[in-house]
This record gives C-alpha cells, structure tokens and sequence, in this order.
C-alpha cells in the first residue's frame, strides 16, 4: 500500500499549505435571489454554498404554529452534485440532523415572541461541497437573515476545529476532514461568545478540547467581520438622512 | 434649495448603538444596560430614543397605515386578504360601507379583488384587522399594481407628498401608495409604463441624492417641460 | 407553479397584450438577458448556471458506470431529475419531485436525447455489461418563469463542459463530445398574441404554452405543449419559425 502523505510536515504546515490555525479563503455576498425575502451567496474554500429566508411568514401546517412565537425552520440541503460520489436527491439522515441543529442554532438569537404563530424557514443549498458544509451553511444563513430583516440579537457565525497528525487545526479541509483524527464544528454569537451548535466525533483530551474550543471561537470572530462587510456593501451608497414621512391616505383621497 | 445632509450610519443586527441619554425604540434590544441594534438598518435618533429605521423585511401593519391588499380567501362574514405582511389580515364585514348580510360576502367582494384598506387595529398577539368604511377606500377597479419594498414607501411618496405629485402630474396617472409597499397605477397603457419605470428607479437609487431632481429630468426627456404644472 | 395571480393583473396582461404589448416593455419575441456561467460546479463533470432575467438554474452533470438497458446494450444512459426546491419560491414545497418537476425534467431530457446531441455510443464501455450513467441534475435556484428553457440551456451548456471521469475506473478521462446543439425555445399564448420567454406573471396568465427544442439544422426534435388552452393549426407554425430564428442565436451564446 502506497504511504499516505502526512497532514502535517515537519514545520507544521497543512497539505494545503496553511498553518495550524489558519482559515481557507472565504467570500460572501448577500441579497443575491430575487424571490427569497433574504439570502446569501457564500464561498468558502471549495464550499460553494446559497442561503435564503422566506418569512416570518404564516406556519404551516397551522397545528405547529406557537401561539407566541415564531419558529425556525431550518432546511439544509446538498446538490445532487455537490459531492464526488453523486447523493440521491432529498434529504437523508444527514441532512435531517442537521437541519435541526443549524434551527437550534438561530432559535436563540431571532427575536422569536415579536411574530407569534408564524415561521422563518431558512434553505440552505450546498451547491459544492469540500468538508464543513455546515459551518458554511450556518455563516450564509446568519447573513441571510439579516437581509431578511428578521430582528436578532446577533449574528451567529460558525467554524470547525478539527484534528490532524496529533495537532489541533482551524477549519478542516477535505483530506483532514477523512483522515483526520477529530472534528468539532461550533457556532457561536460572537458578542456574547454564547455556544449555539456544537458538535464533535473523534478523539480529543479535556484540554484539547478547551483548546480547539477558542481556536473556533476566534476564527468566528474574524468571519463575523466579513458576514458584516457583506451586508454593508450591499447597502452602501453615500446618501441623506432617510425621509420619515407619515403620509398617509387621507392626502392622496384628497388628490384624486 | 439647500437640503439638510446627515452622515447615515448603517448597522447590522448586534452593533453596539452608541446613544448615551436615548431609550431603546423600534428595532433595537438592551441588554446589560447597554442598547444594540436588532435589525439591518439605519441608526436614527429622535424624541429621545434610538431606533433602527430597516432596509428591508417584511411590511409590519401598523394601526393607520393604508395597505392594498388581494383577497385570498372568503368566509360568511369576512373577506382575508393577503397584504404583504407576516399575517394575512381579515376584512369583516361590519368594516366595509355596505351592508352584507351573512353568507351574502361574495357577492361584495371576491378572491382575486384587489383593495384599498386601512389598518384598524393590530392586537398585542399581531391580529391584524382592516377597515374598509373611510372615504375613499374601495376595490381597486383597472389599472396595474407595482410592489417595492416597503422600507422605500416614504421616498416614493417624497416629503409632503412631493415626489407623487410630480409622477402623476406629468404621467396624469391615478396612483395609491400602499405602506406595505403596493402602488397601483391607472392611466393609458404607456403613461403606466412611464410611471413603474420612475417607481423602480426610485427604488434603485432610494439612498442617492437628489432623487427628485433626477427623477424630473426623466419625466421631462419622456414628456417635455411642458406638462409641469 | 405559480399560484393566485389578481383579477387586475390579469386584465393589465391581457389588455397590453391586445396590443402586442408587454409589461416589462419587451418585444413579443424578445428574451430577457441570458447569462450562462460554465464550470461553476467543480465536484460535478459538467455544469452550468443560466441567468434567465431573474430566473437562475443550476444544472450538473455527474458520471458512474452500471448497467446499460437490456433493449440498447451498447448505449449510455441517460438519467434526468428536476428538483423545485423551496428556496426558489414561496410556493414550491419540500419532498418527492411532483408532476411540475416531472413534467419539467421529461421535456429537457427528451431535447437532449432526441437529438443525439451526445453519441451514447461512445458512452459504452463493455457492451451489455458495463456503460456510463450520465446523472442529469435541474437543480431550481431563483423562480422567475420559464424554466423549460433556462434549465435546457443549463443541461446544454452542462453538457459542452463535461469530462468523463474515466480515470476512476483505470481509464484515462476524456471530453465529452456534443454533437448537436438543440435550443429549446418557449412560447406562450395570452389572448391572441404570441410571446416568447414568459416571465412568471405572463405564466400565470396564459392560455397556452408551447416548448420547441430545434437543432443546429432546423429540426425540431422535442415539443411540449401545456396549460390548458390552445392553439391554432398556423399559431403553431408561426410559434416553430420564430422559435427557429431565436433558437439561432441563443445557440451562439450556449455555444459561447
């Protein structure tokens, strides 16, 4: 058998050239779907992925609507070719967990007692998938959000920790996602550092754990600041104080 | 004419709202004694509180606000109408000027009608209720409806009532612009295309100075100085 | 697809189209802007985005071998499947694809195939044992009407791009060879004017619908008709030429 290439060499670079606790290339955009009411576009090293938001909106079925508030709905979803090996269309076990946590997730910061028995859906579409699809999903979906208008407390970002070679690493790659040792996705808020996904399989010690905790929590931190960028370019135009007329009816019956 | 110009300050939802002495208004949360943003918007202070003016989202009804809204279903003594918002609103038929008897609503009015409406009321769990007996509201009869984005309403309408006037004075258009962000236009067939070109250009450039001065000059390459009145 | 459209919309459309009008101003045949991004998925073997106006699809093609058919042996085989994900409107519901998809993913599939626009043949690796499968994904992004032709322009513009990955099965990967060219072309009837590249309003609205897929020599190797009006004997003729003389052009663009 052919000797697989470590993860890391021995000045502790990646295969991809990155250090320990370095970020793949990442790039958003928001407000790209004409339909939706709010989404984004995200591009996060091989990761290709949309987000849109429809809502609040009336719940359907009526018998899940929350008399007091809204619920998040989250649908998480990957292309047919999205991954090397070609996925049945619709979801699967996978999909369906993740869903649930990425809702979890956004459950906590969207303001949900001020649209009772209504929903905010949230799709996310993996158009290409290299590994953290749903770190990538949750950090579009946030941007989505807001474009949507849906009043939070914060945005939620959200990045994995992993482990490669016996070292703790930022945000896996495909290879160190299969051949890695451990991979712990987080989102967190990043105002108040509240922990709102968090997951793990592998191997980890207590310590490492506290350790890879704040590597995501950091990286968090500087992916906030381009789900922020993303969302002023969309707005930015020089410009006056907006016009705050009540006019109302009365003055266009009047006209007619 | 000198216009007033205020540097905007666009905040995304968690931005620390530096207001010292200002309460927390629409769009914003405190927390720890200290005000943040809750939506995507522009940070406007008045009358002693901080609000959060939005740039997008759905319409919110309001008590007072003028909306259009379609007719989707009917009921024995109530029309529900679709108005752009979180919650379809029910018309009842004691808030309409005629009078209906029970199971008699479809002869009044219909799905697929389009309608003039006020917002009665908005109760604390957002029911929503519609009135329908002031003057001049009605089913909207001809003509074409244009949706925008109701965060761009007051720019369309203009300070006083400035920037519609000079649309239908020159396209002699019969226009309403609903607060949920629905504009219906009736006129000849090109006078409505005139007037949904300015309305989407208003739309695109709602943030650019001097809207109403380009939007003029449009209007007067259409149809020449003359039409001013 | 759509749902309830207005009494006073549909009277608008009607009224201008009285007039051969319009009401986004296009001419009756007039297309909205096409824009085809090739190679935007790279997990898939082909793929292309198609910008329609604001309608935007994404089309991928993925390869495997199996199994050829037993009635063509020495053939490929082709597999089409549309998805209407929620994402693109408020009114496309999660779950199995319904008689819309369906019917969507049968009239692009049958553009292609008629036509031999790929040579199966070449798909063949033992006969009656082992060919390619080629997975035709529609995957529906942005709602904005006519997606018989954006998504049949994606398979097309998929299809000028796509590399059997040979090499997975000791082999040595090879371009996938398009011979012919078919460009679907749909028209709509609203009262007596005849429209081409509804928008979803004009869709909502029409009495009738006719897809026509022409190739690069004028053969007309795929009709659809639909909804539940009609169409005259020379309506149809007139709906073919016109679609010809398009067809002509949006070729180019696909061919690009």
């Amino acid at each position: 058998m052919e000797l697989e290439k470590p993860l890391l060499d021995e000045n502790k670079r990646r295969i991809d050239g990155r250090a320990v606790d370095e970020l793949r290339p990442i790039k958003i955009e928001a407000g790209v779907l004409n339909r939706a009411d709010g989404s984004a576009y995200l591009e996060w090293g091989e990761n290709k992925v949309l987000a849109a938001v429809y809502g609040p909106r009336e719940a359907h079925p009526r018998h899940r609507q929350d008399p007091t508030r809204a619920l998040v709905q989250c649908r998480y979803n990957m292309a047919a070719f999205s991954v090397s090996d070609r996925k049945r269309p619709g979801p699967d076990r996978r999909s369906v967990e993740i869903s649930k946590v990425i809702s979890e997730a956004f459950s906590f910061v969207v303001f949900r007692e001020q649209f009772p028995r209504t929903s905010v859906d949230i799709f996310i579409e993996v158009l290409q998938a290299e590994a953290g699809t749903r770190c990538a999903g949750l950090t579009a979906a946030s941007v989505a959000l807001a474009d949507a208008g849906i009043p939070m407390r914060d945005l939620v970002v959200s990045c994995a920790t992993g482990k490669a070679d016996g070292e703790l690493i930022l945000d896996p790659g495909k290879e160190e996602d299969n051949r890695g040792q451990a991979d712990m996705p987080l989102a967190v808020v990043p105002r108040t550092e509240d922990i709102v996904l968090l997951q793990m399989d592998g191997h980890l010690t207590q310590e490492e754990l506290k350790k890879a905790m704040r590597m995501s929590i950091d990286a968090c931190k500087e992916i906030y600041v381009i789900q922020k960028d993303a969302l002023r370019k969309r707005y930015a135009v020089t410009t006056e104080e907006p016009v705050e007329v009540q006019e109302t009816i009365d003055t266009q019956i009047k006209e007619e | 004419m000198v216009e007033e110009i205020v540097k905007r300050e666009l905040v995304v939802p968690g931005d620390l709202l530096d207001a010292p002495d200002l309460k927390a208004g629409v769009g914003t949360f405190r927390e720890d004694g200290k005000i943040y943003a809750a939506l995507l918007g522009i940070k406007s202070e008045r009358a002693g509180y901080v609000n959060i003016v939005p740039l997008g989202g759905k319409y919110i009804p309001r008590p007072g606000d003028a909306v259009i809204g379609n007719i989707v279903d009917i009921g024995p003594s109530h029309w529900l109408l679709e108005i752009n918002s979180p919650y379809p609103a029910p018309l009842h038929t004691n808030e309409v000027p005629w009078r209906v008897e029970y199971g008699d609503t479809a002869h009044y009015l219909d799905v697929k009608d389009v309608c003039l409406t006020k917002v009665l009321s908005v109760d604390e769990t957002k029911r929503v209720q519609l009135t329908m007996k002031e003057h001049g509201l009605r089913k909207l009869n001809g003509g074409q409806i244009v949706e925008i984005s109701h965060s761009k309403v007051p720019r369309v309408i203009g300070k006083k009532g400035s920037m519609i006037s000079l649309i239908k004075g020159f396209t002699k258009c019969r226009m309403f612009v609903g607060q949920n962000g629905r504009i219906w236009i009736d006129g000849e067939v090109d006078d409505i295309f005139n007037a949904i070109r300015v309305i989407k250009k208003i739309e695109d450039e709602a943030q650019v100075m001097g809207l109403t001065e380009s939007v003029a000059s449009m209007l007067e390459e259409i149809y020449g100085p003359s039409r001013v009145e | 697809m759509g749902g309830v459209i207005p009494e006073l919309t549909r009277n608008h459309i009607h009224r201008l189209a009285s007039a051969g009008k319009r009401a986004d101003s296009r001419a009756p045949d007039e297309f909205r802007p096409l824009k085809i991004e090739k190679d935007f998925v790279k997990s898939a073997e082909g793929s292309a985005r198609v910008h329609l106006g604001k309608t935007d699809v994404l089309v991928g093609i993925k390869m495997n071998q199996g199994e050829p058919y037993p009635d063509t042996p020495n053939k490929g085989v082709l597999i089409t499947s549309a998805e209407l994900i929620p994402m693109a409107s408020p009114k496309f519901e999660s779950g199995p694809p319904r008689e819309n998809a369906i019917e969507l993913a049968r009239v692009v599939d049958r553009g292609i195939r008629e036509t031999e626009t790929v040579d199966m043949e070449k798909l063949c690796v033992e006969p009656g044992e082992k060919v390619w499968l080629m997975f035709l994904d529609l995957h529906i992004l942005d709602y904005d009407g006519n997606l018989f032709d954006a998504c049949s322009f994606g398979a097309l513009g998929a299809l000028t791009n796509t590399v059997v990955p040979a090499s997975r099965f000791n082999g040595e990967d090879f371009k996938l060879e398009v011979e012919h060219y078919p460009v679907s072309i749909t028209s709509v009837k609203i009262g007596s004017s005849i429209f081409q590249d509804p928008s979803l309003d004009e869709e909502m609205v029409a009495d009738a619908r006719l897809t026509v897929a022409i190739d690069e020599n004028g053969n007309i190797t795929a009709m659809q008709k639909g909804l539940s009006g009609s169409f005259t004997f020379d309506e149809v003729e007139r709906v073919i030429e016109l679609a010809r003389i398009r067809g002509n052009e949006i070729r180019e663009t696909i061919k690009g």
